[in-house]
């Protein structure tokens, strides 16, 4: 039987559980949110924009059809922790090369199981995202509410340095040449924009001016961790990057851009993670179900035209700014997990490019 | 796009009576519809047969038709209406098939109606299976490897060239009708003819079987914006092979990677768009190959399904109210989710439990029928169970399911396979029967491991793997001494497993009270959560609530006073829609006098069980644990006035005498004992002076035979505290009985449901021969009151179950001092037992030679019976809800003044109501009905005459009367008189006659000519065989009276080809006149078509135009 855990939130709210995955002599902490998602976890896990986050899953069975290597959103670091209901030991997949506990347990996570993951839900929704320290009752009861004391939040903290790739590489070799940002890239997303294109994929700290004298077609802003706000020298290098080439961003990108162009970011009370969120498109009024994980968003941006709306809140989830050829979006069209339906958005950043190439 | 303003009236049309494969997820789904046309504004007409249904209320409706759902019907009822448009997609394949007929027929275009929610071009693109196939593969999806097939021969060609095993569909049919797999040639040929012949257009797809794949379900939506979504995803715990409607289903999908489940979601949208559904729910299977990820598309059903009710009730997401708005022109977008109250239709839900649904089937009411399931249809209800984990819903599931098994293990019946050795029990396993999921727990059980039973069964590791769970927490929990012993930590564990305090008594060997106060003691009790679309991002404004063992719960406090109403639990034979119709209504009734209703089942089907229904709703198995948890959460909530029993059926009324009493509203425990307690219910009637049929009681078979003697043959005999004549027969000599009481004392499936015991003996009558049953509603308030709501004759003679015979409002034949009687000795019962609300007494009148009629009464019931919704129907009066004003404290003086009592619609109509029977399901079964009830559901036929109405009702049965041709009779000796004058009725409209030889010779004695002499089944000479002479189509209408029973009669041959062959056939001669006056009428005067508003509203209605 697993050893009994307890995970407390900063405000000493306390569950019971059992410990799970990987655990050193010190309890885990991180910012706790909650990602609504049936399927994925491994994804999840791998996001490098889950940095600095422990991720609650609100479904309560983890695990169930195992991890591939396929299914890697990144081979560094992300999440750092899970929290679950059940965690299958035993997976079921022909697609399965091994099991999440011992998945975790490679890859150094901690976790927590058997807890009430709608309680500690319905509390995250009331008072938004919590740092919150969890760990084995052997670490110590009173250790772990001092880490849960200590630990803190994403709010003001550059997550970016930490996922960040510390040199450029390239994949794909399409006709058309992108330079893509890493501020904690996902694999999909340069699955998608190597399809029909060569990707440089550079560090978050590179240079506009060596981007720009490498004449690419145009530049992809990634998505990537924690809080925009304390991420200024990224929003002047896309700011030198607007007017000169196709500017295409995804989440942290698009929170980048709408700064860059003179916008504000906040922080959502619980932020959205999940795989169901509707966005419509304004321009047509279709409605795409969206894969989703973001805490800030963007708002006030001048000169810019929203394109897309969060119909649950009202959140701007796409900006345009033709005469830049400039566009983002907040939610994750590359999916992986989530839904297809927003994967028309690469099309369009080809065809922009193409335009560009073209002229 | 908003609301269409440029339709005015809508006609909805709904699927008729309970059969296997649409049950009342119809009446779900058309109440959903019904109610939200009218809050939107449009004049909504309904044509549904099905009196037992929700729909049906005349509050439902601007114009409500109680009418057959034939085409002609259907265009009687358009041209009097005029609707702008028809919502085809909402009453299951019945009403798809009804629209497309007057598609087709020109109907709706001659009378400028829309069809709505699906056009036809759509439904026959995914109904056709070429069509469907053509369409799938020109968009890149896979489907199996197949062909049409129009003949046997056709069919065997195919066999050929795709290779075994082969599974047969039949095109156009619901539930699987005709459905198999074949491993072979021989095989084959005889799966194909009968699918032929299943299909109404002569058409069967012949198609690899890919027995063994994982199956899926997608429950899709489109608007006609082209948003769409997937509300949600199931996964069949049996593998492909077995029907959808017998699997055990798991909501969401629980073995699909993102990538997988993405693209089976990206095929989903890509088949709705080519198929066309413009708006609305539609529902479509995959199959995938557990080795490679394989996946082909099975089938799609165009509307919304029994899998939509399912998704609807484990989502909290009203796929039919979202479908019949966007019908009328909204878009997702446009609509709110009800739960949240904030956010928009237009998302996908997401949950944080696991449901589990679970079949229920009748096969113990069906001898002679092998239990095994495959590709057809045959369960008659279903449970549904939501726990946080698969382990708990299982357990929770199978406790649902009331066939007297606890959870999946740790009760009396857990030895079932303990005689078997391991190869003999997977090899069981490995067979689908309903009591699979106790044999996979069983083998597992016995250390056999997952790997093997997976091999065996091929039903998923993950599955098994939970099951391992369960069973080892089985082996931990038994090594405790007792309740006593376990620590916080182990209760909290065994209970998320889904153990019940019963299971865990069972185990330890003490009584379930105990194990509870033992758990409470050391802090663990049930928790409730919450459905709410969205697994808690948002505050959900809706009280549909489930327990599991969690940190918290999730229940509001609230002011008014609350009733817990207590459900019917799943659909079954005897017990069905129409107890839902009683809850139903009573939470409507309860909420209007200021009360709070909360609703407890586990019936995902149902209305009741729809979060709008009551101001809360708990989906919860209806157990003793179960409703005492809800009544410690509620009572800590607020002011809880009490617990209605009385209004579910059999189940909830069995928990009366464990509740606590002064909880129970209504009738009090022990007068419900008073009537099902032999010796105290004779000394009743005694004192009353009330006359009863002889009889007495036994346990044993020399006490039984002592009571026969005593009393004489024929017997009625039957056990106590069962519902819908379970195991009830009428035996005619001591060989006879002695079989009966072994059969019942034996290990049968009775002895799972509770056996013979001093506390349950088995009650002996004398029957009555040749008596006419009557039926009769009554409602009594606590001053002393008493209502007779209706008083039903039945058309068939007692001794046939009152739920398999047809019954008229008002009696055709008694004489009014015979009512008058009859309603002195209701009055006389109903204050002798004390009851307070419902009350179904049954008599029987007996004509003697020579003497008057005397009337005996056979039983009391003191709770809602199956015939209130039919007679509130007949008469306007809304039975249900008086019953639960008055169990709630009003009296019926106090309600004429509110004026819910209102006085029944005067003379001017006759109602019938008929039964329907399942057979065609089970074609090895006899068609003949008898003391132990069959049907699955129920048909009313109103009209200004006895003869109109009688023959709508058989039109509404579906066995349409014949207007001329040759009626086949062979009858008993005992009803060759009475069979003589309707022989020459049919005579004298014209009709020929065909008979057997006994028959035809007495019929001629008698000046009756017959043109057709039948012979022996199986025996040449003396005329064609009967059963040939069905085959080739020359017979219209067969009567047919038993002679005995068992399948040596030649009655049971002709039956069974009546049925095959879908001739009418009808088994009693009281049926038959009436028969003969249907068709005499119809001859006589046209058909008429009347809502039932029209019906209450007037007191004498004109005849219908003379015919010509």
């Amino acid at each position: 039987m697993r050893p009994p855990a307890l995970l407390v939130l900063a405000d000493g709210t306390e569950f019971e559980g059992e410990a799970v995955g990987s655990w050193g002599d010190r309890p885990a902490t991180g910012e706790v949110v909650f990602n609504t998602a049936l399927t994925g976890y491994q994804e999840i896990l791998t996001d490098p924009s889950y940095a600095g986050q422990v991720v609650c899953f609100t479904y309560p069975h983890i695990g169930n059809y195992g991890v591939t290597d396929d299914d890697l959103e990144s081979r560094r670091p992300a999440a750092a922790g899970l929290i679950v209901r059940e965690l299958t030991e035993r997976p079921s997949n022909w697609r399965a090369g091994g099991s999440l506990p011992a998945f975790l347990a490679e890859r150094g996570i901690p976790g927590i199981a058997g807890v009430d993951t709608r309680r500690l839900t319905r509390h995250l929704r009331d008072r938004g995202a919590l740092p919150a320290a969890f760990g084995p009752l052997a670490l110590g009861e009173d250790a772990i509410r001092a880490a849960a004391a200590a630990a803190v939040g994403t709010d003001g903290q550059d997550l970016v340095r930490m996922v960040t790739t510390p040199e450029a590489y390239r994949v794909g070799d399409g006709p058309l040449r992108v330079v893509a940002y890493d501020f904690g890239i996902k694999a999909t997303i340069l699955r998608h924009l190597a399809a029909g294109a060569a990707v440089d994929v550079v560090p978050a700290t590179t240079p506009a001016a060596e981007v720009l004298a490498a004449t690419p077609d145009g530049v992809f802003l990634s998505n990537g961790p924690g809080d925009p706000a304390a991420l200024g020298w990224a929003v002047d290098t896309v700011r030198s990057l607007l007017g000169e080439v196709p500017v295409f961003g995804i989440c942290l990108g698009h929170q980048l851009l709408g700064t860059a162009l003179g916008g504000r970011t906040y922080k959502l009370a619980f932020g959205h993670h999940g795989g169901n969120h509707p966005v419509q498109r304004l321009a047509t009024g279709q409605v795409e179900i969206t894969s989703q994980n973001h805490n800030y968003a963007v708002a006030d941006v001048p000169g810019a035209t929203v394109t897309h709306v969060n119909l649950n809140d009202g959140v701007v989830e796409g900006l345009a700014v033709p005469e830049l050829r400039a566009f983002s979006v907040q939610h994750h069209p590359e999916a992986g997990p989530g839904p297809h339906d927003a994967g028309y958005l690469f099309e369009e950043f080809r065809a922009l490019m193409a335009e560009r190439s073209a002229s | 796009m908003p609301r269409r303003d440029d339709l005015h009236s809508i006609l909805v049309i709904g699927s008729g009576p309970i059969v296997i494969g649409q049950a009342c997820e119809f009446d779900y789904s058309g109440t959903q519809a019904c109610r939200v046309l009218r809050a939107e504004g449009y004049r909504v007409i309904l044509a549904n047969s099905n009196p037992a249904t929700i729909m049906t209320d005349p509050e439902f409706a601007d114009r409500t038709y109680l009418e057959p759902l034939t085409p002609e019907v259907l265009e009687a009822i358009i041209e009097r209406e005029r609707p702008d448009a028809v919502l085809p997609t909402l009453g299951g394949q019945t009403a798809l098939n009804l629209a497309i007929s007057l598609h087709e027929s020109g109907v709706l275009e001659r009378y400028g109606v829309e069809m709505i929610g699906a056009d036809a071009e759509a439904i026959g693109t995914a109904e056709n299976r070429d069509r469907f196939k053509a369409a799938m593969v020109e968009i890149g999806l896979r489907v199996p490897e197949s062909g049409f097939a129009y003949s046997v021969a056709e069919a065997l060609a195919i066999g050929e060239e795709i290779g075994y095993p082969i599974i047969v569909r039949p095109s156009y049919i619901l539930g699987g009708a005709g459905t198999g797999v074949a491993d072979g040639p021989e095989e084959l040929e005889h799966i194909a003819g009968a699918g032929i012949d299943a299909s109404p257009v002569g058409e069967i797809l012949v198609e690899r079987s890919i027995a063994g794949w994982k199956e899926y379900e997608l429950e899709v939506m489109r608007d006609r914006a082209d948003n769409c979504v997937v509300i949600c995803s199931i996964e069949n715990l049996d593998p492909m092979g077995v029907h959808t409607g017998d699997s055990v289903t798991v909501a969401p999908a629980q073995t699909l990677s993102d990538v997988e489940y993405q693209r089976m979601r990206d095929a989903a949208f890509a088949c709705i768009r080519r198929i066309g559904v413009e708006t609305g729910g539609s529902n479509i299977q995959f199959a995938v190959n557990p080795d490679d990820g394989d996946m082909v598309v099975i089938e799609m059903n165009p509307r919304v399904s029994r899998s939509s009710a399912l998704a609807s009730k484990a989502t909290g997401f009203p796929i039919a109210k979202i479908a019949a708005r966007l019908a009328v022109g909204y878009t997702l977008d446009e609509i709110r989710n009800d739960i949240t109250g904030e956010t928009p239709a237009s998302f996908e839900p997401t949950i944080d439990y696991v449901v589990v649904k679970a079949p229920r089937w009748a096969f113990e009411k069906f001898p002679g029928v092998p239990d095994v399931l495959g590709t057809r249809m045959q369960s008659v209800g279903e449970a549904m169970a939501i726990g946080r984990t698969f382990p708990e819903a299982m357990q929770k599931a199978m406790r649902s399911l009331e066939r007297g098994r606890l959870g999946l293990n740790c009760d009396p019946a857990e030895v079932h396979s303990d005689g078997w050795d391991d190869d003999e029990l997977v090899r069981r396993a490995a067979v689908p029967t309903p009591d699979r999921p106790f044999h996979l727990e069983a083998a597992l059980r016995r250390g056999l491991g997952v790997e093997r039973v997976h091999a065996a069964t091929g039903v998923d590791p993950w599955f098994l793997d939970q099951l391992q769970a369960i069973v080892d927490e089985r082996a931990r929990l038994a090594g405790f001494d007792g309740p006593g012993a376990l620590t916080r930590a182990d209760w909290r564990r065994a209970k998320r497993l889904g153990f019940a305090d019963a299971q865990l008594g069972w185990l330890w060997g003490c009584d379930e009270a105990a194990v509870r106060a033992a758990r409470l003691a050391a802090g663990v009790r049930a928790t409730m959560k919450t459905v709410d679309t969205c697994a808690a991002e948002f505050a959900a404004r809706t009280p549909y609530h489930y327990s599991t063992y969690e940190d918290t719960d999730e229940v509001e406090p609230g002011g008014r006073p609350r009733v817990v109403i207590l459900g019917s639990g799943p659909n079954r034979i005897g017990q069905g829609v129409e107890f839902d119709y009683c809850c139903v209504q009573a939470s409507f009734a309860l909420h209007d006098a200021g009360f709070d209703t909360v609703m407890v089942n586990c019936n995902p089907e149902t209305v009741s069980t729809d979060y709008d229904t009551s101001d809360r709703l708990y989906f919860e198995p209806v157990t003793l644990e179960n409703v005492t948890d809800v009544l410690d959460v509620e009572g800590a909530a607020g002011p809880v006035a009490g617990v209605i029993v009385g209004l579910g059926g059999q189940t909830p009324l069995k928990l009366a005498g464990s509740l606590p009493a002064e909880l129970v509203l209504g009738t009090p425990a022990d007068a419900i004992d008073l009537a099902e307690d032999r010796e105290r219910w004779n000394a009743l009637c005694h004192r009353l002076g009330i006359a009863q049929p002889p009889g007495g009681t036994a346990t044993t078979v020399e006490d039984a035979l002592a009571v026969a003697h005593r009393v004489g043959y024929p017997a009625l005999i039957r056990p106590s505290y069962v519902l819908g004549g379970r195991a009830m027969e009428i035996v005619y000599d001591d060989d006879d009985l002695s079989r009966a009481m072994a059969e019942l004392a034996g290990a049968g499936s009775l002895a799972r449901e509770g056996g013979l015991s001093a506390e349950r003996p088995v009650l002996i009558d004398r029957f009555l021969e040749d008596a006419v049953e009557v039926d009769v509603d009554a409602i009594r308030d606590a001053a002393g009151e008493v209502l007779i709501g209706g008083v039903m004759e039945h058309v068939e003679e007692a001794g046939v179950h009152s739920g398999d015979s047809a019954c008229v409002i008002p009696p055709p034949t008694l004489e009014p001092a015979i009512i008058a009687e009859i309603e002195t000795h209701t009055r006389a019962i109903a204050d002798a037992l004390g009851v307070v609300g419902p009350l179904n007494v049954q008599y029987a009148v007996k004509r003697y030679p020579g003497d008057g009629p005397a009337v005996h009464v056979i039983e009391a019931n003191p709770r809602a019976s199956r015939t209130v919704p039919f007679v509130a129907k007949a008469t306007g009066v809304p039975l249900a809800k008086v019953a639960a004003r008055v169990m709630a404290g009003a009296t019926l003086a106090g309600l004429r003044d509110e004026g819910l009592l209102v006085p029944p619609s005067g003379g001017g109509h006759v109602s019938v109501k008929e039964a329907v029977l399942p057979f065609s399901r089970f074609p090895d079964a006899d068609a003949l009905i008898g003391p132990e009830m069959r049907s699955t559901g129920e048909v009313m036929g109103i009209d200004t005459t006895f003869g109109w109405a009688f023959a709508k009702s058989q039109a509404a049965a579906g066995s349409r009367l014949p207007a001329s041709g040759c009626v086949f009779l062979t009858l008993a000796d005992r009803d060759k008189a009475a069979g003589l004058e309707v022989a020459r009725r049919f005579v004298q409209l014209g009709f020929s006659l065909a008979a057997t030889a006994g028959t035809a010779a007495y019929l001629r004695d008698a000046g009756v000519p017959v043109a057709v002499d039948v012979g022996k089944v199986g025996r040449p000479g003396g005329g064609a065989d009967a059963v040939a002479l069905l085959a080739s189509g020359k017979v219209d209408l067969v009567v047919n009276t038993p002679q005995g029973r068992g399948p040596r009669a030649d009655g049971a041959h002709i039956r069974r080809a009546a049925t095959r062959h879908q001739v009418a056939c009808l088994t009693t001669v009281a049926a038959a006149r009436a028969a003969v006056a249907g068709i005499a009428d119809r001859a006589s005067h046209g058909l008429a078509v009347r809502s039932l508003q029209e019906y209450h509203a007037a007191d004498q209605l004109p005849l219908p135009e003379p015919q010509g």
